[in-house]
């Protein structure tokens, strides 16, 4: 699978991210239009951005200090959810999100606090933009937000074991390997708390549907494992 | 036009239907760690649901989003199949019929993924993870179950007979599903029903269940809106607070 976070297919946004990038939009268009027209005039004219005005980098930043409201240790851009960051000339930011699943309730709350935080810094237009395609995978999590997840306690993601790529390739003949019990490999993870591979499986879901249950045989702590997705 | 938003409908009910079902089980679930389980996937499919349900409103243009597809239809208009308004039963009642369902939803959201509707494809890109993994835990315990204790086994053998006759109606193509393969949306029923049967027979081998005749007769009607009498009684509590304060919001 790529990692690439290409743009492929657009969906457009569940109904509440919908909603809340609608009224954002609408709100400081009013607010802002006469503060931005100079800035939006200069930029046209293909001269530099005006100063203090933010550059993609620096959103980027302030997007990497937003936390997963459920896994606090780690931001958003740790666990892959932020795909895209575009500036436009008017001072309007376009910040492209994907879900990790489908139905994740933290959704609605990492749209409005990517709003409140962009706003915090003096970003009044914010729009948000919900990407299906390509899907999210724990592939895209950062080497760091591992790091940060395991020393919070939750064992990070081992290895990608739902080949989709493979999948598809198939086209449908033949046995499915992401779904056949005999190919499934033994999946090795590593209690965060002792280190130890001595571990097993309690439930294959947790506290969330990003996270399965395990227990170490050797602390005999139990803790939760990052999906690998 | 129609005929895709009454497609997408039908993706939708099912999630729907077979999700409130599993939240029914919240709280109740034979062990901890299932009832977690159970209120995961019933998320996700909650999750899949909302995404059927919002590109079918805006297809149909009548102003409907999520909520009032989900709230304001009648029985009569939900199209789900009717595997998945059986009743929760005991917990090899509810692990075969999601059983049934999981192995069907898998090989058709494989076939999504190649659907001429770029937004279909995207939507079933997203949900197949989900779904693979939803399948690979029922497939599990469907073995657990049915290769466990002999009063395991035996509850689950008659689950199996009990809710074989509702797993065909979503190989019996009608106009709109016929229709969905024509324009290349949809996958065909005969290669679903395929990999289906060769799925279920793989694992009821290793749960040592006897797989009931292939040629059986098999229910329908579910997928054009005459239900089982269980399905008002679903809709009865799902749909109470909009029933009772239409519009209300948090």
């Amino acid at each position: 699978m790529t990692n690439a976070p290409v743009a492929a297919v657009a969906a457009p946004a569940i109904a509440g991210a919908a909603a809340a990038a609608d009224s954002i939009v609408g709100g400081a268009t009013v607010a802002g239009a006469s503060d931005r027209a100079p800035a939006a005039g200069r930029a046209a004219d293909g001269a530099a951005a005006p100063a203090g005005a933010p550059t993609a980098a620096q959103v980027w930043a302030w997007l990497a200090e937003v936390s997963d409201p459920e896994i606090p240790v780690i931001s958003i851009v740790d666990l892959g959810i932020v795909r895209d960051v575009q500036l436009d000339a008017d001072g309007a930011c376009t910040v492209t999100i994907t879900p990790t699943y489908s139905g994740c309730p933290a959704m609605q709350v990492i749209a409005d606090a990517i709003t409140d935080a962009l706003h915090a810094h003096g970003l009044q237009d914010v729009r948000l933009q919900n990407q299906l395609s390509p899907a999210w995978t724990t592939d895209w999590m950062s080497e760091e937000g591992k790091a940060k997840l395991k020393g919070y306690g939750i064992a990070p993601p081992a290895q990608q074991v739902i080949d989709i790529s493979g999948l598809h390739a198939r086209a449908g003949a033949g046995p499915h390997v992401a779904i056949s019990r005999r190919a499934q490999p033994r999946l090795t993870v590593a209690c965060p708390n002792c280190g130890s591979t001595h571990t097993e499986i309690t439930s294959q879901f947790g506290s969330t549907p990003c996270k399965a249950l395990y227990k170490c045989l050797d602390c005999r702590e139990p803790f939760d494992y990052f999906k690998c997705h | 036009m129609q005929t895709k938003v009454n497609y997408l409908l039908r993706l939708g009910d099912n999630a729907l239907i077979l999700s409130q079902q599993l939240c029914q089980l919240c709280g109740k679930g034979p062990a901890l760690e299932e009832d977690m389980a159970l209120t995961n996937v019933a998320l996700d499919l909650l999750g899949q649901t909302r995404l059927w349900y919002e590109y079918a409103g805006e297809l149909e243009g009548a102003g409907r989003d999520e909520d009032k597809l989900a709230y304001h239809r009648d029985a009569h208009d939900f199209k789900n199949c009717l595997l998945l308004e059986q009743p929760n039963g005991n917990y090899a009642d509810t692990m075969v019929r999601q059983f049934f369902f999981d192995a069907w939803h898998y090989f058709l959201i494989v076939g999504l993924t190649r659907s001429s509707d770029a937004r279909i494809a995207a939507i079933a890109e997203k949900s197949l993870k989900e779904v693979t993994y939803h399948l690979r835990r029922s497939g599990d315990l469907i073995v657990r179950l049915g290769d466990g204790t002999d009063v395991s086994h035996a509850k689950t053998q008659a689950a199996v007979n009990e809710l074989w006759m509702y797993s065909g109606e979503v190989f019996a193509y009608d106009a709109v599903d016929e229709a969905m393969v024509a324009e290349g949306v949809a996958p065909a029923a005969a290669d679903l029903r395929a990999q289906w049967l060769a799925h279920v027979a793989e694992i009821f081998a290793e749960a040592t269940l006897t797989m009931p005749p292939t040629d059986a007769w098999m229910q329908s009607g579910g997928k054009q809106g005459r239900h089982s009498e269980h399905l008002g009684y679903i809709l009865a509590e799902m749909q109470f607070l909009q029933r009772a304060y239409p519009g209300a919001t948090w």
